[in-house]
C-alpha cells in the first residue's frame, strides 16, 4: 500500500470498495479512482492505442492523457478519466485503450438544465477565484462561483501553504462560510465551466452522481454581466526519450497525490524541472518519507535559496541539465541525466540514476481555454514561457494562475481586485479587501523551457520515443516527418501528426507540442508559431446532458384538438401533421386502411360524414384596413367581400411561388377570419406580421392567432343538411337562405353558440361548425348523435385527401412544393389582374412565364385497378434509357370509391397541353404504369353537388 | 446564444427571436416598372458584410414586434437597437459607424 | 509505415506534399481560396486542360476553412435533376480519385439513409428515389423494418414522437477523410506546377475597364489572365471588392465529434425532420452536424442551443448515444443562396469567375465542382453540368430549388 498514515483530504473512516479491471480494491472517501488505484500500487492504465506501449497514470486532473476508463454496471459510461472520477462504494471500472464502448441498455438517468442570470460569475475556486468571489459577494451583487472539484481550494488542496498564519484550507473554510451566508451568492462544486459563448453566456456542467435525487448531471446556462476566470494552469510535460513510461508523472500530480490524497506514488524519485515548482514537491516527497535521488533543473543557475533548501533536505540538485532518457520496461527504472548547453544540446557525460518515479515540471500553461473561447486574444510571454490572455473580447477578467500569476500572494491580490472590479462594473461598487499575509514561495524565478530534450544519438527524425502527444502516440520523429513533407503551418503539422486531437485535446501537452514545432521549424519562440484554436467544451459532455429533458414526449410538444379523446376512443389511426395529431382514418375491427377509406369516402359522397377540421390555422384579421391588407397578401381580392361571406384565397411569396391557401370569412366590415393550412399556421401569421410591421405600418389592422380558440367540425355529404337541421332547428339551411360560401351565427339546440359556414373541401354539400374549443367535444358528440340514424361516419385526413383530389383541389405542400405558381395549379382565376399583391411581379419573369412549366393535371392509370405510387416520376416514352429527364411526378394518388377506379394528380411539364396523352411511370421494381393525362376535376365537374 | 435587447421588452435570449436579414430593404414602389434584373435584386440580393450589419429581428416569442439593430457579424457585438419604422415613414437609417 | 496499423488507425500521409513558393508576378489563372474546391479546380485545370501556370491564393492555411470543418458526407441523391447530375458526377469522381491521386483518403461507401418521419416525408422520399433512378443515381426506398436491418441502432419504435416511417438509401454514398482529400488534390496540383500560396490575402482586384487583370494581395499585386473565386463563406467579401453583389448570405454552421468509440454505427443517417446527420468516422468518433444558425455570421461559431437541440434529436433516433460525450464542437461559415444551390460560372466582370453558394453541400461536390469550374475557366463557357447554375437564374426565375422542393406545409 502506498497510503500515507496521516494527512490529506481523504476520510480514513470511510473505506470504499471498488473494482478495477476485475480486481477488487479498497479506497477512501475523498479519493479519485486514480488516487485509490495508486494507493493500491496500481499505476498502469491500458497500453497506448496505436503502439501498444505501457502507460500509467500521469496527472491528477482533467489533463490526463492515459487513464481512460469505462465505468461499468448500470449507467455504464465510456471514456471517463480515472483522475476525475470520484470514488464511490461499488464503483466498477475497466481500463480503456483509447476507445470507449457504448452501452446498449437504456440510460435511465435524468439530466436537468438550469438557467441563471448573475452579475458576477467566477470560474474556479482556487485562491484567486475565492478572493474574487469574496470581494464581489460583499458588494451585494448576485455572485455565482463554480469549481470542478468536490471541495473548494483549488491548488491549495494539494499544497501546504499558510494564509493569515493558519493552514490555507482554514482560510478556504472561512471564505466558504462567508459566501454561503450571502443571500445572493451561489456556490456550485463538482461543476465544470465547459463553454464560453457570445454575450457572456457560459455553460457549466454539474455532476450530481451520488447526490440525492434522480438527477445525474445538470447543465447550467449562466448569463453574467461580468466574468472572472480563475481557471488556474496545467503543468506541462517535457519531451524526452521514454517520456511516456509509467512512473513519469507531472510534478503537480505527485504533489496532489501526496498532500491531497495521502498517497505516495513512488519510493525513489527524480524530479525534472524548468522552473521553481519542483523544489516544493521534492521537499514534500522527502517529508512523506520518499527518497529523492536527484532534482534536475534545466536552468544553469536556479535560485540559490531553493537549491539550498533542497540540499539541506539531502537532495542532490543537478543544474543546467535534463533527463535525456527514461529507462525501464513496464515502469521507469532509471533516468539518464546530462548537461545541456545554451542551444539545448547535450554538453557533458550522461549519468544514470535509478528511480521508480520521475516527477516532471515542464512549466505552467495557464488554462486559457475559456478565455480563448470567449474570443479573447492570447500572447506569448517569453518571461513566463507561456501563452497568456491579452485583449479581452467580452466583459471578462482573467486572474491568478490563469493569467500567469504563480505565487499565492499574487493570486490573492489579483482575485480581490478583480472581484471588486467585476462587482463595481456590474453596478455594485465595493472596496477591495486587504490581502492577508501568506507563506510559501515568492514570485517565481524565470523558467528555462527546453521544448525538445535531445536524444543521446541521432536526429529529430529518429526520435520516435520522444512523445509529444501520448494518446496519439505522436513523437518528435512524426513532427519532423511532417515538416519534411513540406508542412509549415502549425495547423497542418497537427493534422499531419494528429497531435492535440485526442480525448485530452492537448490540455497539458498542447503548448509543449507548439514548442516542439517551433523548435523544429527553427522559429525563435512558440509565440511565432501560435496555438491552435481552443474549442468547447473544455471537458467532454454527455450527449444526454445536452439533450436534457427534451426527450420522448417532451422532444416536441404534441398538439391535440378538443375532440381528440373521442378519436382515441373510436380507434382512430393518427398522423403527425406539424405538431398536431390528426386522425388519418377510423378502421373498424380488422379493416384495412384501404377499406376504411373507401367506406369513409362512400359515406361522405352518398350519406354524411364528419371530420375534425380544428387544426387548420385560424387568424383574426381585424381593423379598418383589414380588407386592403388582405388584398395585398392574397393573389385575389378580399376588400369587397360581403359580410358573412367567404372566399378561397392563395398567398404567394415575393418570388411568385404558392406559399399557403385557405378560406377567409368576413364577419364584419373590419373583421375577417383567415384559415391557413395546418402545418403553416405559425408561418403565415409571422408572414402577415412581417409585412404589416415592416412594409405597411400605416395600415390599421391587427392579427390574432385563434386556432386554439375554436373547434371546427365539418359535416359533409348530401345528407348533411338533415344533420344541421337537427342540430340547429332555428337555422334555415335551405340553399336560398344559406347559400354556398356564406356563414351564419346561430345558437345550436344544445345552447352552444356556433358560427356555421357553407364551405366544402370535398365538392359535396357541407357545413363547417365552429364553436368555442370548450364545447368542441360536446358539439362533435351532438353531431354524431344527430346523424346517427343517417349512418354518419367520421373520417380522417386520408379520406379528406381523396375527396378533395377527386375534385382537383390541390394541397399546398403535397401537390405543390416551393416551385409552383397559382398558374401552374390552373388557378388563373384566383390571380387578380387589377391590383398588386405579393409575388405578382415575379410571374412576368422569363422562366416563370414559360408555358411549358410543370402544371397540375389529373392522371387515370390505363389499368383502373393499378395505383400509381405518390412520388412516381413520369416520362413520355415507355422505353426508358437512363438517364432520362422526367416530365414530372405524381403528387397525390388514390383509389376512388366514387369513380370506381384509381386516379392521381401530377405535376407535368406543359401538362395542360397534353390532355389525353399517355405518360409512363417507371417503378423501382422494374414495372411500368401507363396513365392518361386528364383534367384535374374528375368528379362532378359541373359542381352540382355542393348545394345538395 | 446572443442576448438581444428588444426595444419593448428588454434583454432576452436569442431563442425568443426570429431573424429577418438585412434591414431597410423596402418593397419597390412600382414593381411593374422594374426590369427583371432589378426585381431579382429586390428578391434575392442582400448585403452580406463581414463587419457591421443593419438587420431585422422579430421578438417572435415575446411581443412579436419587428425591430432593427446593428450587429458585428464577426464579434456579434450589438451596437444599436432601434424600433422598426420603415424608411418610407421618413425615419433616417441608423448610421453604421 | 513503421508498425502494424490497427484497423482504426488512419493511413499515414505521404513523405512529400507540397512546396511553399513565393508568388510570381503573373499567372494564367489565379484561384482565390485553397479549400477543396479551389484545389480541385487547380488540379483539373492542369489535368484536363493542361493549364499549369496557376496560383491558388489562400488567406490562411490550405484547406483550413469549411474543408476542415465539414461532416464529410458524400452523396448525390438530390431531388432536382440538375443537382443530382452535378453531385453524381462528383460521386463518380470520388470513386476513382483515391487511385488517380494515389492517396488513401478513406472513401467509404457505407450508404446514406435519409429518414422519413411523416407521410409528407415518405412522399418526398419516394419522389427522390424515383427521380434519382431515372437520373442514373442509385437509390432505394427502405421500409421501417429494412431501416432497422440496415442500421440496427436507429430507434424504429412506433412510439417515437416522429416514428421512422421509412428511408431512402443511396448505397454508393458514404464518407471520406476531409483533410486527406484536400491534401491529395494539393499534392497533385503542386506536382503539376501549380503554386499553392498560403498566407496571401486578396485585398482588391486589378482592373482594366470592365475586366479584371489580376489581384492585389498583402504580398503585392499579381496579374492574371483569369481570376476564379472559390472562397465559400467569404465570397461576398471578395465579390464586394470587385463591386459585385451576390445573392449569397453567410451563416454559421456547427458540427461536433464524440470521443473514439468502438464501432456501433455502420452507415450515415440523415433526418431533415428532426435535424440530425451522423456517421461514425474510421477512427471511431461520432461525427454530427447541427442546423444552420439563422443569423449572418463570419465568426466561425454559432449559438449553443443549436447543438443542444441537435443532441435531443440525436437521442430520439439513437438512444444508445446517451452516454457518448461531445469532445469538440466547431463552426464553419456557409454561403447560402436563395435556392440552396451553388453558383458556378462567369460574372458580369470580364475574366472574373465565380464558384460559391454551396451552403452545406460543398464537401461532397468537391471533385465535380473543380471539374466543371476548371472547364468554365479554361473555355470561358460554362460546363454543361454547370450551365443551369449561373447567376442569371435569379433573374429569369429558373431556380434549382432544393429548399423549396422539400417544402413542408399541409
Amino acid at each position: 500500500m502506498n497510503r500515507l498514515s496521516d494527512g490529506g483530504r481523504v476520510d480514513r473512516s470511510a473505506p470504499l470498495r471498488f473494482t478495477f479491471d476485475g480486481v477488487q480494491y479498497t479506497g477512501l472517501r475523498g479519493d479519485t479512482l486514480a488516487s485509490a488505484l495508486l494507493a493500491n500500487d496500481v499505476l498502469h492504465t491500458a497500453p497506448s492505442l496505436y503502439r501498444g506501449r505501457p502507460r500509467g497514470i500521469a496527472t491528477a486532473g482533467v489533463e490526463e492523457p492515459n487513464a481512460l476508463v469505462q465505468i461499468e454496471g448500470p449507467g455504464a459510461e465510456p471514456m471517463r478519466l480515472a483522475t476525475t472520477v470520484e470514488l464511490y462504494e461499488g464503483l466498477s471500472a475497466t481500463s480503456l485503450r483509447g476507445r470507449g464502448r457504448l452501452d446498449p441498455a437504456l440510460d435511465e438517468g435524468v439530466y436537468d438544465k438550469m438557467h441563471v442570470h448573475t452579475e458576477v460569475l467566477i470560474v474556479g475556486g482556487g485562491p484567486a477565484g475565492l478572493a474574487a468571489a469574496l470581494a464581489a459577494a460583499r458588494s451585494g451583487a448576485r455572485v455565482v462561483l463554480v469549481d470542478d472539484q468536490p471541495e473548494l481550494g483549488g491548488s491549495l488542496l494539494a499544497g501546504r501553504e499558510e494564509i493569515d498564519g493558519r493552514p490555507a484550507l482554514d482560510w478556504v473554510a472561512d471564505v466558504r462560510a462567508e459566501l454561503t451566508a450571502q443571500a445572493d451568492t451561489r456556490i456550485l462544486t463538482r461543476s465544470t465551466a465547459t463553454g464560453y459563448y457570445d454575450h457572456n453566456y457560459l455553460l457549466v456542467a454539474e455532476d450530481r452522481t451520488g447526490r440525492p435525487g434522480p438527477v445525474r448531471q445538470t447543465l447550467w446556462h449562466i448569463r453574467a454581466r461580468r466574468v472572472v476566470l480563475a481557471t488556474g494552469s496545467h503543468e506541462r510535460p517535457m519531451v524526452f526519450a521514454g517520456n511516456d513510461l509509467p512512473g513519469v508523472m507531472s510534478a503537480a500530480a505527485v504533489r496532489a497525490y501526496l498532500n491531497r490524497y495521502a498517497v505516495l506514488p513512488g519510493r525513489r524519485c527524480v524530479l525534472l524541472t524548468t522552473n521553481d515548482h519542483a523544489y516544493a514537491v521534492a521537499l514534500d516527497l522527502v517529508s512523506a518519507g520518499a527518497q529523492v535521488a536527484a532534482l534536475v533543473d534545466t536552468r544553469p543557475r536556479p535560485p540559490a535559496e531553493l537549491v539550498d533548501s533542497a540540499r539541506r533536505a539531502g537532495i542532490e540538485v543537478i543544474a543546467g541539465s535534463a533527463v535525456v532518457a527514461a529507462r525501464g520496461g513496464a515502469r521507469v527504472q532509471a533516468v539518464r541525466i546530462a548537461a545541456l548547453d545554451a542551444a539545448d544540446t547535450i554538453s557533458g557525460p550522461v549519468r544514470e540514476v535509478a528511480c521508480d518515479l520521475l516527477a516532471v515540471s515542464g512549466g505552467w500553461s495557464p488554462a486559457v481555454q475559456l478565455w480563448s473561447q470567449s474570443q479573447g486574444s492570447l500572447r506569448y510571454d517569453e518571461a513566463l514561457a507561456a501563452f497568456v490572455p491579452d485583449e479581452a473580447a467580452q466583459n471578462v477578467d482573467s486572474v491568478g494562475a490563469s493569467r500567469g500569476v504563480l505565487d499565492l500572494a499574487g493570486c490573492l491580490d489579483d482575485g480581490f481586485a478583480a472581484g471588486a472590479r467585476a462587482a463595481a462594473l456590474a453596478g455594485f461598487p465595493v472596496a477591495v479587501p486587504p490581502t492577508p499575509p501568506t507563506s510559501g514561495d515568492g514570485r517565481p524565478a524565470r523558467p528555462r523551457p527546453v521544448w525538445v530534450v535531445p536524444g543521446e544519438s541521432g536526429e529529430p527524425s529518429d526520435w520516435s520515443e520522444h512523445f509529444v502527444d501520448l494518446q496519439r502516440d505522436a513523437t518528435v520523429a512524426d513532427v519532423q516527418r511532417a515538416i519534411r513533407a513540406g508542412m509549415r503551418s502549425v495547423e497542418h503539422i497537427k493534422r499531419y501528426t494528429t497531435i492535440g486531437t485526442a480525448h485530452d485535446q492537448g490540455k497539458a501537452s498542447g503548448v509543449s507540442a507548439t514548442g516542439v514545432i517551433a523548435r523544429l521549424l527553427g522559429a525563435r519562440s512558440p509565440g511565432e508559431v501560435g496555438t491552435t484554436t481552443f474549442r468547447g467544451p473544455y471537458v467532454p459532455l454527455t450527449f444526454a446532458l445536452l439533450a436534457g429533458r427534451e426527450r420522448g414526449a417532451l422532444f416536441d410538444p404534441v398538439r391535440t384538438t378538443a375532440i381528440h379523446p373521442w378519436h382515441v376512443r373510436h380507434g382512430a389511426v393518427f398522423e403527425n401533421v406539424g405538431q398536431w395529431k390528426r386522425p388519418r382514418y377510423y378502421p373498424r375491427p380488422g379493416e384495412s386502411m384501404e377499406a376504411a377509406v373507401l367506406r369513409e369516402c362512400g359515406a361522405a359522397r352518398e350519406g354524411v360524414g364528419v371530420m375534425d377540421a380544428t387544426t387548420l390555422g385560424k387568424i383574426d384579421v381585424i381593423g379598418p384596413d383589414a380588407g386592403e391588407f388582405l388584398n395585398r397578401v392574397y393573389t385575389n381580392a378580399f376588400a369587397k367581400l360581403a359580410v358573412n361571406s367567404a372566399r378561397y384565397g392563395v398567398m404567394c411569396r415575393a418570388d411568385g411561388m404558392v406559399f399557403d391557401d385557405g378560406v377567409t370569412l368576413r364577419l364584419a366590415q373590419d373583421h375577417y377570419v383567415m384559415t391557413t393550412t395546418t402545418g403553416n399556421a405559425a408561418g403565415v401569421l409571422d408572414w402577415l406580421e412581417e409585412w404589416l410591421q415592416t412594409e405597411w405600418p400605416e395600415l390599421r389592422v391587427r392579427f390574432t392567432s385563434v386556432t386554439e380558440q375554436w373547434a371546427t367540425v365539418a359535416v359533409v355529404g348530401p345528407r348533411s343538411r338533415e344533420v344541421l337541421t337537427a342540430l340547429a332547428p332555428e337555422l334555415d339551411v335551405s340553399n336560398d337562405a344559406f347559400p354556398f360560401m356564406t356563414a351564419r351565427q346561430i345558437l345550436l339546440a344544445n345552447g352552444v353558440s356556433a358560427r356555421i359556414c357553407r364551405i366544402s373541401f370535398s365538392g359535396e354539400l357541407a357545413f363547417e361548425i365552429n364553436v368555442a374549443s370548450w364545447y368542441g367535444l360536446a358539439t362533435w358528440e351532438s353531431v354524431i348523435r344527430a346523424g346517427e340514424h343517417l349512418g354518419i361516419t367520421p373520417y380522417g385526413t386520408e379520406t379528406m385527401h381523396v375527396l378533395r383530389a377527386e375534385k382537383g383541389y390541390p394541397i399546398v405542400g403535397q401537390d405543390t412544393d416551393g416551385t409552383v405558381t397559382p398558374h401552374d395549379l390552373g388557378m388563373e382565376w384566383v390571380v387578380s389582374r387589377h391590383k398588386d399583391f405579393i409575388g405578382k411581379r415575379s410571374f412576368a419573369r422569363a422562366d416563370t412565364a414559360r408555358t411549358d412549366r410543370r402544371q397540375l393535371v389529373g392522371l387515370l392509370p390505363v389499368d383502373p385497378a393499378v395505383l400509381l405510387p405518390e412520388g412516381a416520376q413520369l416520362v413520355a416514352d415507355a422505353e426508358v434509357a437512363v438517364p432520362t429527364k422526367a416530365l414530372g411526378h405524381v403528387t397525390s394518388s388514390y383509389r376512388s370509391a366514387a369513380l370506381g377506379r384509381t386516379f392521381a394528380l401530377a405535376l407535368v411539364a406543359g401538362g395542360r397541353e397534353r390532355l389525353g396523352e399517355t405518360v409512363y411511370a417507371p417503378l423501382a421494381d422494374g414495372g411500368m404504369i401507363a396513365a392518361t393525362i386528364t383534367d384535374t376535376v374528375l368528379y362532378d365537374p359541373k359542381g352540382t353537388r355542393r348545394d345538395g | 446564444m446572443l442576448l438581444i435587447a428588444c426595444p419593448w421588452c428588454g434583454e432576452r435570449e436569442e431563442l425568443e427571436f426570429h431573424y429577418g436579414g438585412q434591414a431597410h430593404v423596402g418593397y419597390p414602389a412600382n414593381p411593374e416598372g422594374l426590369t427583371d434584373s432589378e426585381w431579382a435584386e429586390y428578391l434575392f440580393v442582400r448585403d452580406n458584410p463581414k463587419g457591421l450589419f443593419a438587420e431585422r429581428w422579430s421578438h417572435a416569442a415575446g411581443c412579436r414586434r419587428w425591430f432593427n439593430l446593428i450587429r458585428h457579424t464577426v464579434t456579434h457585438q450589438i451596437l444599436a437597437v432601434q424600433s422598426n419604422r420603415p424608411v418610407a415613414a421618413g425615419q433616417p437609417k441608423p448610421v453604421i459607424p | 509505415m513503421s508498425h502494424q496499423l490497427p484497423a482504426h488507425q488512419l493511413p499515414e500521409h505521404p513523405d512529400w506534399l507540397w512546396r511553399t513558393p513565393d508568388p510570381k508576378r503573373s499567372y494564367d489563372v489565379i484561384i482565390v481560396g485553397a479549400g477543396g474546391h479551389g484545389l480541385a479546380t487547380a488540379y483539373y485545370l492542369a489535368r484536363n486542360h493542361g493549364i499549369t501556370n496557376v496560383a491558388v491564393l489562400e488567406r490562411g492555411w490550405l484547406a483550413g476553412g469549411n474543408m476542415a470543418r465539414n461532416t464529410t458526407i458524400i452523396r448525390s441523391n438530390y431531388l432536382c435533376e440538375e443537382s443530382a447530375a452535378l453531385y453524381e458526377h462528383a460521386l463518380k469522381l470520388w470513386e476513382v480519385l483515391p487511385q488517380e491521386l494515389e492517396y488513401d483518403f478513406l472513401f467509404s461507401q457505407r450508404g446514406v439513409l435519409n429518414l422519413a418521419h411523416t407521410l409528407q416525408d415518405v412522399r418526398e422520399g419516394t419522389r427522390r428515389v424515383n427521380a434519382n433512378r431515372l437520373g442514373g443515381v442509385d437509390a432505394e426506398w427502405l421500409d421501417t423494418d429494412q431501416v432497422r436491418a440496415f442500421c440496427p441502432i436507429v430507434n424504429t419504435s412506433p412510439d417515437l414522437r416522429y416514428p421512422v416511417l421509412g428511408a431512402t438509401l443511396q448505397p454508393r454514398a458514404g464518407i471520406a477523410k476531409h483533410d486527406h482529400v484536400a491534401w491529395a488534390l494539393a499534392r497533385r496540383a503542386d506536382e503539376y506546377g501549380v503554386d499553392l500560396i498560403q498566407g496571401c490575402e486578396v485585398t482588391g482586384f486589378l482592373r482594366d475597364g470592365d475586366r479584371v487583370t489580376g489581384v492585389r494581395t498583402n504580398r503585392g499585386p499579381i496579374s492574371a489572365g483569369r481570376v476564379a473565386l472559390a472562397a465559400a463563406g467569404h465570397s461576398s467579401v471578395l465579390a464586394d471588392l470587385a463591386g459585385l453583389r451576390l445573392p449569397v448570405q453567410s451563416h454559421p454552421l456547427q458540427a461536433l465529434v464524440s470521443e473514439l468509440l468502438e464501432p456501433v454505427h455502420p452507415t450515415v443517417v440523415m433526418s431533415n425532420h428532426v435535424h440530425v446527420y451522423v456517421s461514425q468516422a474510421h477512427k471511431g468518433e461520432l461525427v454530427m452536424g447541427a442546423g444552420v444558425d439563422s443569423y449572418n455570421g463570419y465568426g466561425q461559431r454559432g449559438s449553443f442551443h443549436m447543438i443542444e437541440h441537435q443532441m435531443a434529436a440525436a437521442l430520439e433516433l439513437f438512444p444508445i448515444f446517451a452516454r457518448a460525450h461531445v469532445l469538440r464542437t466547431w463552426g464553419g461559415i456557409v454561403d447560402v443562396t436563395p435556392d440552396a444551390s451553388p453558383i458556378i460560372g462567369p460574372t458580369p466582370i470580364g475574366n472574373l469567375y465565380l464558384n460559391c453558394g454551396w451552403g452545406t453541400g460543398g464537401f461532397k461536390a468537391t471533385p465535380a465542382s473543380g471539374w466543371v469550374y476548371a472547364h468554365t475557366i479554361a473555355t470561358g463557357e460554362p460546363h454543361p453540368l454547370a450551365a443551369p447554375f449561373g447567376l442569371e437564374r435569379f433573374t429569369t426565375g429558373a431556380l434549382i430549388d432544393e429548399h423549396g422542393a422539400a417544402a413542408v406545409a399541409h
